[in-house]
């Protein structure tokens, strides 16, 4: 058997876990660990500006492509600057995971240079951590924590590694384990037979079923299988933020999604329906509006992986423990084999009535003749791109505003931060994206609070070559800040206001990149399409956008799914 | 309702303060907390116990089933189960003290395990309002320190948490 360095053992396992890239940020206590990525060149390093930003990468390409993404970063200061980053993952249940340096072992405890408790810093918000104490685990445990991290309800895992148990003078014998096995840690891998049966029953005989998925599809590789079902079933489907794409935007069974920005339909169906399908979505505030109020006619049939996610805020009459696609696959074949079928009529009724919804609202928005709407220019870009785009957002109205109109017909496309929150996400998300995608277009729909929370890793896409597009929705101020203070603050618009916004086109420059102002409405086509067609560039197309508008609809705060604000005047 | 949760953990450095944390992190209530090795040294075994709605209850047991390092943990107050405490008690005892505490010792079942010429040092075990019965019979004026252990429990009959 080989005998190797912790730290060589680290990179080793790296490698036999099959991981292709990492992200991350040198500092002392993870010095033999970048040496002995130095003596190797399988897995590939992408130093960034700043370690929060090499966490959203990660994030990124995890969503992306359903693998989980890598981490490296020293102790203390390293450790700490990921922990927005993870908490960003944690929430919406990203497979990650992060590499922590840590001070030797023996100086644990003592208020070490660059010391912190990582394991206790970051238990909170991570699905789990890990820490090392002898080097001879160092395979082991990087085999459980991909493997803990992509199994379940996916999550990041920190693993914490001290800096004697990479010290490159002591060898072990080094083999990376074939399985993990956990006593403790067994994850669904079918649901209840019975269950399934039952709620197969519930739904043929509904008459006013709804369908509410969530972003466990997309995690759960299961769009396949759910938009066969929605077919199948003929009933109308929505999703939450985090579901955007788990089922086509352009299937006029789609109703767009749901929740606090959803469309009116979405929620209007919701809360006139009969039956609801909840399938890998959690029920959050962000969608139910009041719980108490929360859809009073419907039952409900709930799948997750995760039992915890269950009747948390809103209780299930069935609930089904088990992976979304396993699940929806044996629902299928029991609606294929049903002499039952949907209720022919009924159906029809309903549908009739949720097209005068959709008649009613349709997401129209205030166009004007010189202002640019941010709604138009997230149109063009769908359009331009064919729909066709990854597309990152920060936090904020721009967000909204991405999510509605950009209609995303494919899962693992639209990559956001719904659960956290976190402003900062956008263009390194884009970037871990464009790193292995450089065929696809990438675009990062942000704001112009927002991108300067991680700007700095212009320099990074600079260093890296990344051409991502950056459409900054410029309206002068923290939207969503200042849209609430309108709405509940009577405009007192308390630090919501940017007062010495940096020219973004000389910024770009500075960082080697092109920039492109955009001000004029009839400019916004033309130079949309020039930046678009700067293939190996990185442009950042600053737009300045109108400056007062609102996200519509919005539901009433403390209200049911059916109260909403449709423009700044017109409430239902 | 209180409840008292019974865990079988791995026992590991960190697995505790998980627990713990996810108590706090998750605004549930902790009322009592005692936690050992078991017979088989890898795992401990903890006993919380807790007040809450079902529906809390109901999240803090899947909240701590997600937890890597629990293995198995049930609700003692789903059956008929037993419950203890131990509670170890410095009490004032002079003069006629002496005998009046004796007795009531007696009466509880307890043992005096240490003695000084002015204080007894009582060891009781029971279920917590039997602890509770005693403070109150010996009265707060000639209780000089208590110390209680935190509930441990165990299901009656056949029924065995174990792996």
């Amino acid at each position: 058997m080989e005998l190797l360095s912790g730290a060589d053992m680290l990179i080793r396992s790296l490698q036999d876990q099959g991981i292709e890239y990492i992200y991350g940020y040198p500092g002392g206590a993870a010095l033999h660990i970048y040496d002995a990525l130095f003596r190797q060149d399988e897995v590939k390093h992408i130093l960034v500006r700043h370690e929060q930003a090499a966490v959203h990468m990660a994030d990124g390409y995890a969503r992306a492509t359903g693998m989980p993404g890598t981490v490296l970063v020293t102790s203390g200061p390293g450790a700490t600057n990921t922990i927005t980053g993870i908490a960003t993952a944690f929430m919406d249940s990203i497979p990650m995971v992060v590499l922590c340096g840590q001070v030797a072992s023996t100086l644990i405890g003592e208020d070490a240079f660059q010391e912190t408790d990582m394991m206790g810093v970051s238990r909170p918000v991570v699905k789990h951590n890990l820490s090392v104490r002898h080097p001879s685990e160092i395979p082991e445990i990087i085999r459980k924590a991909y493997y803990i991290a992509s199994t379940g309800r996916p999550g990041p895992v920190v693993v914490d590694i001290p800096k004697d148990m990479t010290a490159p003078n002591e060898r072990f014998e080094y083999a990376y384990p074939k399985k993990v096995k956990l006593r403790s840690y067994n994850p669904a891998i079918r649901g209840h037979a019975g269950q399934i049966k039952k709620a197969v029953d519930m739904m043929l005989a509904a008459r006013r079923p709804v369908i509410y998925a969530g972003g466990g599809v997309i995690l759960g590789k299961a769009s396949g299988q759910l938009t066969e079902l929605v077919r199948k079933l003929g009933y109308p489907i929505t999703n939450t933020l985090m579901g955007i794409g788990c089922y086509p935007a352009s299937d006029k069974q789609h109703l767009g999604w749901l929740g606090m920005h959803g469309t009116y339909e979405a929620n209007m169906a919701m809360h006139h329906s009969d039956l609801i399908l909840a399938v890998g979505a959690r029920f959050d505030d962000r969608v139910t509006n009041a719980t108490e109020k929360f859809c009073p006619g419907a039952r409900i049939i709930h799948i997750d992986i995760d039992p915890a996610s269950i009747s948390k805020t809103i209780d299930a009459d069935v609930p089904i423990v088990g992976p979304v696609d396993a699940v929806l696959k044996e629902m299928l074949a029991l609606v294929k084999e049903s002499k039952e079928k949907p209720d022919a009529e009924a159906i029809a009724s309903w549908w009739k009535q949720i097209d005068e919804w959709r008649a009613f609202h349709g997401m129209r928005y205030e166009t004007s003749p010189d202002v640019i709407k941010p709604q138009e220019v997230v149109e063009m870009l769908h359009r331009l791109t064919n729909g066709d785009a990854f597309v990152t957002s920060d936090v904020g109205q721009h967000q909204m505003f991405a999510a509605q109109y950009y209609k995303f017909d494919k899962p693992n496309r639209w990559i956001n931060s719904g659960g956290l929150g976190t402003m900062g996400f956008g263009l390194p998300a884009a970037m871990g994206i464009k790193l292995t995608h450089p065929d696809d277009e990438v675009l990062c729909i942000t704001g112009e609070g927002s991108i300067q929370m991680n700007i700095q890793e212009l320099s990074t896409c600079n260093q890296y070559k990344l051409p991502v597009k950056i459409i900054n929705l410029n309206n002068q101020a923290l939207g969503m800040v200042k849209q609430w203070q309108d709405m509940n603050y009577e405009s007192r618009h308390s630090h919501s206001y940017m007062e010495s916004l940096p020219d973004f086109i000389k910024l770009a420059e500075a960082y080697g990149h092109v920039g492109i102002r955009i001000d004029k409405k009839e400019d916004l086509e033309p130079k949309l399409k020039e930046a678009l067609a700067m293939k190996d560039r990185l442009v950042f197309v600053d737009i300045q956008v109108d400056r007062f508008e609102h996200v519509y609809p919005m539901q009433v705060a403390r209200g049911c799914m059916k109260d909403m604000w449709l423009s700044k005047t017109e409430r239902v | 309702m209180r409840r008292i949760i019974s865990v079988l953990l791995e026992n590991e450095p960190g697995a505790l303060s998980r627990v713990v944390g996810l108590f706090s992190q998750r605004n549930y209530n902790i009322e009592t907390l005692t936690v050992a090795p078991t017979e088989d040294e890898t795992l401990s075994r903890l006993t919380v116990t807790t007040t809450g709605p079902d529906r809390v209850i109901e999240q803090i047991t899947k909240q701590l089933n997600k937890l890597v390092e629990v293995v198995k943990l049930v609700d003692l107050t789903e059956g008929p189960h037993i419950e203890r405490e131990l509670m170890l008690i410095k009490l004032k005892a002079t003069g006629s003290q002496r005998a009046e505490i004796k007795r009531t010792v007696d009466i509880f079942r307890g043992q005096i395990v240490d003695v000084t010429s002015s204080v007894y040092t009582v060891q009781l075990a029971g279920p917590s309002d039997k602890l509770d019965g005693f403070v109150q019979a010996i009265g707060a004026s000639g209780v000089l320190e208590v110390v209680r252990s935190g509930i441990s429990g165990i299901a009656r009959g056949e029924k065995v948490l174990s792996l």
